[in-house]
């Protein structure tokens, strides 16, 4: 007998918790760079495990990590329309285009310039969280999530060249940042 | 290959996503493009320094609790949280005396201290998410989960039959050193079953106690402690106690 008079299938809630919380910190990262308030990660996260039982009869597989992550982001999704329609928000608007201008112009590199300095997790999260949308989410899934490019692209619901072009891009963008902050250290 | 296709290129490079032979391709291009040569290197470094760095998150413990309190709950869900140690009663306290049994096998005898980490222990585990460990209502599950855990095997009897459900098990902390718990429930009131040695093995009689509202029926039997604690009525309790100690009898 289960602990209460649930209708759901115990049999159905052991394996969604034996199959999707040990992503639970990798969901939270996402949602971390993503929505960039702890606050609104950790309702996004829940929301997205909420969802991802409600539809965990529908999984099929393969991989749960990028089954999780699309919920997730569909949940962050739905959090920047809401951040859109709320006055007070102070969150900019959501590029939708991967020819977004980049944050930075991309600096005038030579073959002598070397990234020497050793970045730590601050700074690192830092630019992360500067770049802008399409190539932030594109640059965590593949570096920090360790997602291949067709996972990226399923989840992102994008071709797997724009997950290419968006990745290149952010890499830039984040090389552009790092070599002009070690021009300010000079 | 132009430099503007390997510049997107050699990120597939990068991350192994290139086959043998568009792998060729694009570090032929770098081997004779500085600039591309450079780009490459350092984003391999970028890489390496992002891997090393560690820059991902940990989910607050509250956002876990949260999550799996909103589950159904579930029945055989290994689940390693991080013991508690600390003894802090929140608010919650006073609402959660309502429910509650807990059965504690302990290695010394240091009664009246051990009865009132006791009773700490088990108003923990009633808070959201701290229950058990590993849930299951099957014993051939609890029972091994414990392997490895513990320097003792706590005993692990199905008696749902009589009326006292196998929830699952946890790891818990009383006396300052790791114990097993076992948890049953009893209509609403859970039962969790904490599991260590005592040097004494003289088999002890059941004695009932009351602190903070909950009963507990204490006993030892061959080199265990027992502590039983509940908020249900004595005459319940004991019979629970009966009820493992004929079962733990006649199972071995």
């Amino acid at each position: 007998m289960p602990i209460n008079a649930s209708v759901d299938d115990p049999e159905k809630t052991r394996r969604f918790r034996e199959a999707a919380l040990p992503y639970l910190d990798d969901a939270y990262t996402l949602a971390r760079y993503l929505l960039r308030n702890a606050t609104d990660a950790e309702d996004a996260v829940q929301e997205c495990y909420l969802r991802a039982f409600k539809h965990f009869d529908s999984y099929r597989g393969p991989a749960m990590k990028p089954w999780l992550f699309a919920i997730l982001r569909n949940v962050c999704r739905a959090e920047y329309a809401r951040r859109a329609t709320t006055p007070t928000s102070a969150i900019e608007d959501v590029p939708e285009s991967a020819d977004q201008t980049p944050l930075w112009h991309e600096a005038e590199e030579t073959p002598e310039a070397k990234l020497v300095r050793r970045w730590d997790a601050d700074t690192i999260r830092r630019l992360v969280a500067a770049l802008a949308e399409p190539f932030r989410e594109t640059f965590v899934l593949r570096e920090i999530q360790n997602l291949s490019y067709r996972e990226i692209a399923k989840v992102a619901e994008v071709p797997v060249g724009t997950v290419m072009s968006r990745l290149a891009r952010a890499r830039a963008m984040l090389r552009s940042a790092w070599l002009a902050e070690e021009e300010q250290c000079k | 290959m132009t430099c503007d296709e390997a510049e997107v290129m050699l990120h597939a490079l990068i991350d192994g996503e290139l086959d043998a032979g568009h792998a060729h391709e694009v570090e032929s291009h770098i081997a004779g493009c500085p600039r591309c040569a450079v780009a490459l290197r350092d984003y391999r470094e970028m890489s390496k320094a992002i891997a090393e760095a560690g820059v991902s998150y940990t989910a607050p413990a509250a956002l876990r609790q949260r999550i799996e309190a909103a589950l159904p709950q579930p029945r055989a869900v290994p689940n390693r949280r991080a013991v508690l140690r600390g003894f802090a009663m929140g608010s919650a306290v006073s609402a959660l005396a309502a429910t509650g049994l807990v059965a504690i096998v302990l290695r010394n005898d240091d009664a009246e201290r051990i009865q009132s980490e006791v009773v700490s222990a088990h108003l923990r585990s009633l808070q959201a998410g701290h229950l058990t460990d590993v849930i299951s209502t099957d014993q051939h599950t609890v029972k091994p989960w414990f392997n490895g855990k513990l320097d003792v095997s706590p005993p692990v009897i199905d008696l749902t039959a009589q009326g006292f459900t196998l929830i699952g098990g946890r790891l818990d902390y009383v006396d300052a050193r790791a114990i097993g718990a076992v948890v049953y429930k009893r209509r609403q009131h859970v039962i969790n079953l904490f599991v260590a040695q005592t040097a004494n093995t003289e088999k002890r009689p059941a004695k009932i106690d009351t602190i903070q509202g909950f009963n507990i029926r204490h006993w030892s039997d061959r080199g265990l402690n027992y502590w039983a604690v509940s908020d249900l009525a004595k005459d319940e309790l004991a019979d629970f106690g009966e009820r493992f100690e004929s079962a733990s009898r006649a199972s071995g």
